[in-house]
């Protein structure tokens, strides 16, 4: 392989990987400042106990999202050297931001949010905690907002020519809120907050299966749940509002999505298929003139399609093309299961329904799935361009970096994150199995510190 | 020289201050790493992890500011120096991540074996750390083959030169020394007695190395001191170094911890603010053609985005500040385990 796909291939490696654990702490952190608060409202020990469970499990993804965080600052210098001279004078500001606005934020408080509990009052606890979980959304706003302003540049001017030029700001708050970045951060969060819920129904349904700690998981439970479901809706809208982002400002990445060809024909919405890129074809069941629809509101109107774009300029479509449609499943599922959950809920057989119970235990999986899948379907679809209409991927690689460098550093990231991976996936487990702490003293805070 | 207050000078004292922030916290948390496995027993290494347990996350972030302020106020330099140092740079971020882990896992589980495992690759991995944070240091310092693209052009091996090396050393020393400080200060007893010692060790070995690096500068990196040679008060910068680490033992025999270690800290303040005016204007020296270095003109970004990085640094680094002193003054005092430690 050449330097350009390895690289390529390390970037979407490491990024995957870490892209694991921070939807995970900003999922978590929105659920621990309702239990916390809970707590402190109505003292009642299981909201402690609560509590005090799921700050260990934040701390663990807290942990993995830190250490694989940090590659992720230095590859864009490291692989991308021309991309970050072209770019460094719009998209580093970002980056600068989202280090002294969130990553400051999150890392400090979080001192008093893991070791705090004897040394603060409960306020300042308490205000740590909406700290935390304020520095990770913070810290996915910049990220987000920087990711944006390469599908749908804005705010900047080109300045110089041939190897000189490079993109230089003009108006601040038109790069951060460059059309996409709403859009595409809502669309984020939930995602992350659907991460967190899922994971805390995961667990609550396999104690509830187990018959452990039953008051403990139902509680969890119910207010994951209630995150899980509004999550899960509210994802629906804001997918559809990315989708028609796209669609102004991305033509190509959407024809894409349901891999339409014609340049100028109404759009079919695929239920799922398989993208013949060679007779420009797709096979599979669909909604003729679906996508029209959807995109315009009017089943008539055209869509642009991939035709009207040369060759070089087009995603790789069959890929995106399933990435989108694996992603779109995986969301609906997800908001069947929750409509589910909330129905059993309400006529009091949650608890004793087994197979819904096993649904969740699995479904942890599901938003991990969906995100990492959107994700390639956001990258993969801006695809061959690196800032789309203005850099091309190819364009933005490191000169001096050679392909057995890059060899070298894939081998040791995939050495590194799989031996991460399977100490993670063995020290949650093992919280898991060792479950809430049921036998705790009687008060939260100010505990004096006792030598062990 | 242009005037001192234009931007990209007031940005280059920014980036400065960050890694001087990034040096003097994270510098002593290394430096605890690197003393880890001279510690004996394993409540004596669990108080060594627990004394920067609440900490060591924030102080990191200071190097991921500064490579974020890097990249959005001198992208050339980033892009330069990230890519030119690949390797370099990427066994950092492996002893980085090692290093992170090591602390988060090893005192969740009991087995000797496991505990003996993240306690090596903890030490191991800060000692790889400061090594290779001073050889990048030391490179740019010393200037490295740039050219006209202003990309790096020299090879992996060019970048492990006697000169870079020996800054690696020194970086080492100093991280040690400053941690062994900082474990006096955060422990009791038997422990505490015994850092006293280490202190008095790694005071003598840096003062070593601190020298042999004064002689190999004057000699083969003339440059940097071309500027204390045209502004003699600039003298005050090495001197006040070398009081602050004199200092260090006095305050320790009068069992003055805490002032110690601030005497360390203004030292590597010091040392780093004389890197800085020995480098200035340049921020990447290039050799062999001095005309493709870069500097704070050549490299930086445009006068807007420095503006409003200005505005955002002003906004910013107040509250930063603001809540890392109150954090650090809530963890203040010696290390008491509990069933929340490491």
């Amino acid at each position: 392989m050449d330097v350009l796909a390895l690289s390529r291939l390390q970037f979407a490696f490491t990024i995957a990987f870490h892209y694991i654990y921070p939807p995970l702490s900003i999922g978590l952190g929105l659920l621990l400042v309702c239990m916390e608060a809970a707590y402190l409202r109505t003292r009642k020990p299981l909201y402690r106990q609560m509590t005090k469970f799921w700050v260990k499990v934040f701390a663990l993804t807290f942990a993995m999202g830190v250490a694989t965080g940090i590659v992720m600052e230095f590859e864009f210098g490291t692989n991308w050297a021309t991309y970050s001279r072209y770019v460094g004078d719009v998209f580093g500001s970002a980056l600068a931001a989202e280090g002294i606005f969130a990553f400051f934020l999150e890392s400090g408080f979080l001192a008093l949010l893991l070791f705090g509990w004897d040394r603060v009052g409960p306020t300042l606890h308490f205000f740590s905690t909406v700290m935390v979980a304020l520095g990770s959304m913070f810290s996915a706003v910049w990220i987000v907002a920087a990711n944006s302003w390469m599908q749908t540049p804005a705010g900047f001017h080109v300045v110089g020519e041939g190897m000189q030029a490079r993109a230089e700001i003009t108006d601040f708050w038109a790069m951060v809120f460059n059309p996409s970045s709403m859009d595409r951060l809502s669309h984020v969060v939930l995602g992350c907050w659907q991460a967190g819920a899922f994971l805390v129904l995961s667990v609550s349904a396999y104690y509830l299966l187990q018959g452990r700690h039953q008051a403990f998981a139902k509680a969890s439970m119910k207010i994951a749940l209630c995150l899980a479901m509004a999550a899960s809706v509210l994802q629906l809208v804001t997918g559809h509002q990315s989708a028609v982002t796209v669609s102004r400002h991305q033509p190509a990445k959407l024809a894409a999505f349901e891999g339409h060809y014609p340049s100028s024909a109404p759009g079919d919405l695929h239920l799922f298929g398989w993208v013949d890129e060679a007779e420009e074809t797709v096979s599979g069941p669909r909604l003729p003139r679906g996508l029209s629809w959807l995109v315009h509101g009017n089943p008539r109107q055209p869509v642009t399609g991939l035709q009207a774009f040369p060759p070089a300029d087009r995603p790789p479509v069959n890929a995106t093309f399933q990435c989108f449609h694996a992603m779109v499943a995986i969301g609906l599922g997800l908001i069947a299961l929750s409509v589910l959950g909330v129905w059993h809920w309400w006529r009091g057989s949650l608890w004793t329904t087994r197979w819904l119970l096993w649904l969740f235990v699995c479904a942890v999986l599901g938003p991990q799935l969906a995100n990492q899948l959107g994700w390639l379907t956001a990258e993969l679809g801006r695809q061959p361009w690196i800032v789309y209409g203005l850099l091309r991927t190819s364009e933005g690689l490191s000169r001096t970096v050679t392909a057995n460098m890059v060899w070298a550093s894939l081998l040791m990231f995939t050495c590194i994150y799989v031996l991460l991976f399977a100490l993670f996936i063995f020290l949650l487990d093992q919280k898991i199995r060792q479950g809430p702490d049921e036998a705790e003293p009687a008060d939260l805070y100010r505990r004096h510190a006792q030598p062990v | 020289m242009r005037s001192l207050c234009d931007l990209n000078t007031v940005w280059f004292g920014l980036v400065g201050f960050l890694l001087i922030g990034y040096a003097i916290l994270d510098g002593f948390d290394l430096g605890v790493g690197g003393l880890h496995l001279f510690a004996r027993g394993d409540r004596e290494r669990r108080t060594m992890l627990n004394a920067i347990g609440p900490v060591w996350d924030g102080n990191e972030v200071w190097l991921v500011t500064s490579g974020g302020a890097l990249f959005a106020a001198f992208p050339e330099v980033y892009a330069t120096v990230f890519s030119g140092f690949y390797v370099v740079f990427m066994l950092l971020l492996a002893g980085l991540i090692f290093r992170a882990v090591a602390i988060e896992f090893r005192s969740k589980q009991p087995m000797g074996w496991w505990r003996r495992a993240w306690d090596v690759s903890f030490s191991l991995s800060s000692l790889l750390c400061s090594l290779l944070i001073g050889v990048a240091l030391g490179n740019i310092a010393q200037g490295i083959p740039l050219d006209a693209r202003h990309e790096y052009a020299g090879t992996v091996l060019d970048l492990l030169r006697p000169y870079p090396l020996l800054i690696g050393v020194t970086t080492v020393a100093l991280f040690l020394m400053h941690g062994a400080i900082y474990t006096v200060m955060k422990t009791e007893g038997a422990l505490r007695d015994r850092a006293r010692i280490w202190v008095r060790y790694t005071i003598i070995g840096f003062i070593i190395c601190y020298a042999i690096t004064t002689m190999a500068t004057l000699l083969y990196v003339p440059h940097l001191a071309e500027p204390i040679r045209i502004r003699p008060w600039l003298f005050v910068l090495p001197l006040g170094a070398l009081l602050a680490i004199a200092n260090v033992p006095r305050e320790m025999f009068y069992g003055r911890d805490f002032q110690a270690f601030l005497s360390s800290c203004a030292a590597i303040a010091f040392l780093l603010i004389l890197l800085g005016v020995g480098m200035y204007p340049y921020l990447v020296r290039g050799s062999p053609d001095p005309a493709h270095s870069l500097t704070v003109y050549n490299a930086a970004s445009s006068p807007k985005t420095l503006g409003i990085m200005l505005i955002i640094a002003c906004l910013g680094m107040p509250l930063v500040l603001t809540y890392t002193v109150a954090i650090y003054w809530i963890f203040r005092g010696k290390v008491h385990m509990d069933h929340l430690s490491y």
